[in-house]
């Protein structure tokens, strides 16, 4: 077993505004942690600086006990940090497989081959299956992710995601843009998303979060209002003045 | 990083028919050619190296995004590299040749450390400074590159110590379109591999592809650097066919018409670089002979064109077809 993903004073600052104040929290492994704040609270200013997107001003992230801080934005995923993008991210004019392929042909080291087929590993294109079939998307196979519904693109993204083996997935509004007709696909994939796999959500979509997370992160100014299990969060005033509104106090 | 943990052997790309096919439908296309206009073989040369030139660059604009208009320096490189190397050094053709895709690749390796740092409209505007810088450098340097007059009387010997290249240009035709197949043969092969997946990500989203894990920048080195050395062997042919290389290697104009012929016959399929270079060249041809002066008004008609009607280029026009008939 890891320790999972430490977060230790971490602080970004743009010029005199500081977006990210001194936040200490931990992702440990396994755990289902949801991040919620109002609209620029710096939720994802937080996931871009785990990604590696932007350097922090100070602070430490430690994935399983090293420091990942220096680390760019590749060498991070290939360290275990993963995150789906708020709006879908993908190949558009490759297939589902083809999407699939990337990141495990990237993940086994294989991209920089010149002189073999990217389709020729049979492994890989076992798990690939296997992996459509854990998101219920095997029959989107050959399909050019263009053409599919934005539901189905969601599930491509996560899918993606997930083909790195990462230890920390961070979903950043996995459900944003979803007709609600086609968001139960979405809660169902991140409830059988693997167990030792830590997942933190940013999300606006209470009911998702309290669907999926056992533990949430209130997010405000750049600084931790407060954090506690869904029962705890849904009951504190501050969190219902701030982020719910005043009218729930 | 990850270790590979593969357990079953990949197939061989060179079994796959589809690799050979661009190579087999050039090699049949010239032996047309060669049949047909026996006494234009000097022209149709031409049009075979700047076919291998625009797919070089069809390598980095259609393969990983990568928009320049500097892609003359590697062609300029290679061209100097080659006469030099055939004045001084060994008149042998592959030598210079090989001279010539090392010199393009050094090149690219340099510029693109750099280049590649940028994008967009700073990509732009660096990678034509950069052909400037080079042209002016190539026309100072009298001594070595004979400035302004260029490097003349360029000699080679016989192609494999056999084929004398002869006044009409059948060896020189030959020698190009067997050197147009390897390079279409090593570019289906690459764009059908791993890392030719990579580049289309690279340039479907690049901040997918570094979300992945992709290294994005040495990714777009590596394919900078392979069709800086291309690109640096149609100028060592160039080099070695004319017999002369002027500092205009070098010329914007010459990365321009490039980037129109691939735009013409489609970015990103290995036909698409060969359609456009084969209607550029012969409209610039027809149209230069009926007016001299204004025959870039049909050029930039034909390009006006196929923009609007068919934006992924000629190559795109039997699926456009289809798409009407269907709608009819």
């Amino acid at each position: 077993m890891g320790d999972g993903l430490a977060i230790v004073g971490l602080t970004k600052s743009f010029g005199g505004l500081q977006v990210a104040r001194d936040l200490t929290l931990t992702l440990p492994q396994g755990s289902r942690t949801a991040l919620i704040g109002p609209n620029g609270a710096g939720k994802t200013t937080f996931a871009n600086l785990l990604t590696g997107v932007l350097k922090p001003t100070s602070g430490k992230i430690m994935l399983d006990g090293q420091d990942i801080g220096s680390l760019n934005e590749a060498a991070r995923v290939r360290a275990g940090i993963a995150k789906t993008f708020q709006i879908t991210n993908l190949f558009r004019d490759l297939s589902v497989r083809e999407n699939l392929r990337l990141p495990i042909l990237e993940r086994e080291g294989c991209t920089h081959h010149i002189f073999r087929r990217a389709d020729g590993w049979r492994d890989i294109e076992a798990e690939i299956t296997e992996l459509m079939l854990e998101l219920n998307i095997q029959s989107l196979a050959d399909k050019p992710v263009r053409d599919l519904a934005y539901g189905q693109q969601r599930l491509v993204e996560l899918a993606l995601t997930l083909a790195v083996k990462p230890k920390v997935l961070i979903l950043d509004e996995p459900a944003a843009g979803v007709p609600s007709t086609e968001s139960h696909l979405i809660v169902e994939a991140i409830k059988r998303l693997p167990s030792d796999l830590s997942v933190l959500i940013i999300e606006h979509d209470m009911q998702l979060v309290f669907e999926v997370a056992n533990r949430i992160i209130v997010l405000v100014n750049g600084a931790i209002l407060m954090e506690g299990t869904p029962d705890e969060v849904v009951t504190n005033d501050r969190v219902r003045e701030l982020y719910l509104g005043a009218a729930h106090v | 990083m990850t270790t590979p943990v593969l357990s079953s052997s990949p197939r061989r790309a060179a079994t796959s028919l589809s690799v050979l096919l661009p190579s087999v439908c050039v090699l049949a296309g010239a032996a047309l050619a060669f049949l047909m206009f026996p006494y234009d073989l000097s022209f149709l040369t031409r049009i075979v190296i700047m076919m291998i030139f625009v797919v070089s660059f069809d390598l980095i604009l259609g393969q990983a995004g990568i928009a320049t208009l500097g892609h003359a320096a590697m062609y300029g490189c290679g061209a100097y590299a080659a006469g030099l190397i055939a004045l001084h050094l060994s008149p042998d053709p592959i030598l210079g040749l090989a001279i010539g895709a090392v010199a393009g690749a050094v090149m690219a390796w340099i510029s693109g450390l750099i280049l590649l740092r940028t994008h967009g409209i700073t990509l732009l505007m660096i990678s034509i400074a950069m052909t400037m810088v080079l042209q002016e450098a190539a026309s100072q340097a009298r001594w070595l590159t004979g400035g302004a007059d260029g490097l003349a009387g360029i000699t080679v010997s016989p192609l494999l110590g056999l084929f004398e290249f002869d006044f009409v240009g059948q060896v020189a035709f030959i020698y190009s379109v067997s050197v147009l197949a390897g390079v279409l043969l090593l570019c289906q092969i690459l764009i059908s591999s791993p890392f030719g997946l990579a580049l289309r990500g690279i340039e479907g989203s690049a901040s997918r592809m570094r979300a992945i894990g992709t290294p994005v920048y040495r990714r777009k080195v590596t394919v900078y650097v392979i069709a800086g050395a291309i690109a640096g062997i149609a100028g060592a042919l160039t080099a070695q066919v004319t017999g002369l290389v002027g500092i205009e290697v070098f010329n914007f104009s010459l990365s321009a018409d490039v980037m129109v012929m691939l735009i013409l016959g489609g970015a990103g399929r290995l036909y698409g670089a060969l359609i456009g270079t084969l209607l550029f060249m012969v409209v610039h041809h027809l149209a230069a002979s009926v007016d001299p002066f204004n025959w870039l008004f049909v050029i930039g008609f034909m390009l006006i064109l196929v923009v609007f009607v068919l934006p992924k280029g000629l190559i795109s026009l039997p699926t456009r077809v289809t798409q009407l008939l269907r709608r009819t």
